[in-house]
């Protein structure tokens, strides 16, 4: 591997890489079954540097700023490092985001380039802000022959064969804008320096180095932080090979891992739970013999491994599952959202090491990994080389907000100091989760002091971003939190989105006793304990007197009257119903809650959140939430 | 040629069977992630079903964006 201490930035470490393995393989693209592309590492820089040269040719030069807007491929890549090799800086949005998303980051981030594949493309010419695109390059990928393209030119065509002039940058240049939320509200774009990824990359490197001949399967975006850097930088600088789907079902998923004999791979919880779904399904499948053989296998495993991982082993006495994994896997990766306990040891006692991580884009990716040494299923991790993990204002049980430092931590959030200033308190990164160091300086997480939830496929949602959804709704005021910010819970699962209403002063309800029956519930409600919250709404009625009912508070001087029904006229139910379902499903808000006071809100009448949730939460309870 | 509606009840027979809910609940405006109580990932599993049934080649991506049967029929229609 590089000894990244000597480069000053990722353009610089990354040409080093293509010189010092030039016939390594670096890129397989795959389709399916089918293999788009296999690049040695020459072959990526002969790729690369034409279009590096058509680049500087249309003016993009040092601190230019450049969009890829695409799925996992080779030209994600190919283009990035075109980007850094002209001093530029990168900004990748997010692929799932919709056009109009995609053109309002575009805007925020002044991008003058913006790279993406035909399908999205297409999409955000659609949309109706596409006006306000101010980009004064777009190349497309993939178009079909004769395709409009709408003023952008093809990627395929854009290259000059002269050198192209390698611009160097130090080690505080911005390399890249990550936008970790502000998709409907304040956008928090993170301004990540060159020195923040060459120093993460070093601290994951010192626990899991990669070589020649590791073969790292991408499938998380590579425009998140996570796969940016375990899928692109980590391996390149180490001369290993990255294997990119095109497709992320997990049927291809399984084929892949054999094919490719895959060394690591990081997943998503959601995912992990999908494999361990498979694999115990088809456990349960075998003949009763074969059955209790494999279980007495993994007990046989799981007494061998309580130390540490011995793949070897394993590999002897579960060979069959280990084939099915391609024989060769050393461990898969786990982040983005919390992962089970019970599903890390599951994998962990079939001899597949599970790194159980923990980070966020602010903080350059991976603040702590687990590093098998030894194998723990309940934390995150230990905090990497380099990085500092401090637990601010800890209670009685030691549990408090995590904050970081280090060479890792983000530079500013782009155009917001103000945010800066609130985020990052004397040098200090302030996660807004809440955790403890136990006594082996292990993390574990236990909920959240932020309004914002994480879903199982990793995705962050912030409130704000999604109340834009809402606007127009026929009620007075409304306001989107995290049940978990306004009912503190000590959880990182089944995190939901509440709405909360206040109706206009003249209710909206016909005045029918508070045991109305909810709209009918669909056939599968966001879960379980959602239904029997909405149904324990129904059952119990809930009146004035009612012991879990605080005072109302006061506003104003005043002291308002709550809403007693909890429950709006089918006509807006319906509205919200039918709003919610226009956003993305991981966006949607779980249920509505009637708050009848008018929201405390600042001089320039913004919504003051942390006093109407403490209003909310000293008056009303999970229970009054009314399920969609 | 299948028409569209041919095609959404093709669609809704297949998610029905696959996902083993009865066939009379489900209706094409349904959004299939909550009526069916499936996440994305599962969702594609959907989209192989439909492929194998519709004998077509599906990009993941014509998934995006898409939670109701009666947008996913429109997809796969134009490339019938």
């Amino acid at each position: 591997m590089l000894d990244l201490r000597r480069y000053n930035c990722l353009g610089e470490a990354l040409r080093a890489a293509l010189d010092r393995w030039p016939s390594e393989i670096c890129l397989i693209e795959a389709d399916r079954d089918r293999e788009n592309a296999r690049l040695t590492y020459q072959q990526f820089k002969q790729a690369a540097l034409p279009l590096a040269r058509s680049l500087q040719n249309a003016g993009f030069n040092r601190d230019s700023r450049a969009a890829i807007i695409m799925t996992n491929q080779s030209k994600w890549l190919i283009s990035a490092y075109a980007i850094f090799y002209t001093g530029g800086v990168l900004v990748p949005l997010d692929y799932k985001l919709s056009a109009a998303e995609q053109l309002q980051l575009l805007a925020h981030s002044k991008a003058e380039v913006l790279i993406a594949e035909y399908h999205l493309w297409r999409a955000i010419v659609q949309a109706e802000n596409f006006k306000s695109l101010g980009t004064h390059l777009v190349l497309v990928t993939e178009a079909p022959a004769g395709a409009d393209l709408a003023g952008a030119k093809r990627w395929e065509n854009f290259h000059d064969s002269r050198l192209p002039i390698f611009v160097p940058r130090t080690r505080r240049d911005p390399a890249c804008i990550v936008y970790s939320s502000g998709t409907g509200g304040r956008p928090k774009g993170c301004v990540l320096t060159h020195d923040n990824y060459l120093e993460q990359c070093r601290a994951l490197t010192a626990i899991f180095p990669f070589s020649p001949g590791t073969r790292y399967l991408s499938i998380l975006p590579t425009n998140h932080a996570i796969d940016f850097m375990v899928g692109f930088i980590g391996p390149f600088t180490c001369g290993a090979t990255v294997v990119h789907l095109r497709t992320l079902r997990p049927e291809y998923i399984r084929d892949a891992f054999t094919r490719y004999k895959i060394t690591y791979m990081t997943v998503v919880p959601m995912l992990l739970k999908t494999l361990e779904r498979g694999l115990r399904q088809r456990f349960d499948e075998l003949p009763g013999g074969r059955r209790r053989a494999l279980r007495a296998l993994i007990g046989i495993n799981r007494a061998f491994t309580r130390r540490r991982p011995r793949l070897k082993l394993s590999g002897r006495l579960l060979g069959q599952v280990h084939k099915g994994f391609g024989g060769e896997l050393q461990a898969l990766f786990v982040g983005g959202a919390f992962t089970e306990p019970a599903t890390l040891q599951f994998f962990y006692d079939l001899g597949i090491p599970v790194g159980n991580g923990y980070g966020c884009t602010e903080a350059g990716t991976v603040i702590t990994l687990n590093d098998f040494n030894p194998f723990r299923a309940d934390t995150v991790g230990k905090q990497l080389p380099g990085i500092e993990v401090n637990i601010l204002d800890p209670d009685e049980e030691g549990i408090g907000e995590v904050a970081v430092r280090g060479r890792t931590v983000m530079s500013h959030y782009l155009d917001d100091p103000e945010m800066t200033a609130e985020t990052i308190v004397d040098g200090w990164l302030r996660t807004g989760d809440l955790g403890r160091v136990d006594k082996h300086g292990h993390l574990q997480l236990l909920g959240r002091k932020k309004n914002m939830i994480v879903t199982e496929e990793g995705k962050n949602v912030y409130p704000e971003d999604i109340e834009a959804a809402f606007e127009g709704l026929p009620v007075k005021e409304f306001c989107v939190f995290a049940a978990n910010y306004l009912w503190p819970e000590r959880t990182m699962t089944g995190e939901q989105l509440i709405l909360v209403i206040h109706p206009e002063p003249k209710p909206q309800i016909e005045s029918t006793p508070v045991t109305t029956p909810l709209p009918t519930p669909t056939v599968a409600l966001e879960n379980n304990e959602a239904a029997a919250a909405a149904s324990d709404a129904v059952s119990e009625p809930i009146s004035s007197n009612s012991s879990d009912v605080a005072p109302a508070p006061r506003s104003d001087e005043s002291t308002p009257q709550m809403d007693e029904r909890h429950l709006l006229s089918p006509e807006i139910s319906a509205e919200i119903d039918g709003r919610n379902r226009r956003l993305l499903n991981y966006k949607r808000v779980a249920g509505y809650l009637v708050w009848d006071c008018d929201f405390p809100r600042t001089a320039s009448l913004k919504i003051k959140r942390l006093d109407l949730a403490e209003q909310i939460r000293k008056s009303r309870g999970r229970h009054h939430v009314v399920y969609l | 040629m299948n028409t569209l509606e041919q095609t959404t009840d093709e669609i809704l027979n297949l998610a029905a069977t696959h996902f083993k809910v009865p066939r009379e609940q489900l209706s094409p405006g349904d959004d299939f992630f909550k009526k069916l109580g499936i996440n994305s990932l599962q969702a594609l599993d959907l989209l192989t079903r439909i492929e194998q049934h519709f004998r077509i080649e599906l990009p993941d991506y014509e998934l995006q964006g898409v939670t109701d049967f009666r947008t996913l029929a429109e997809r796969i229609q134009s490339r019938l």
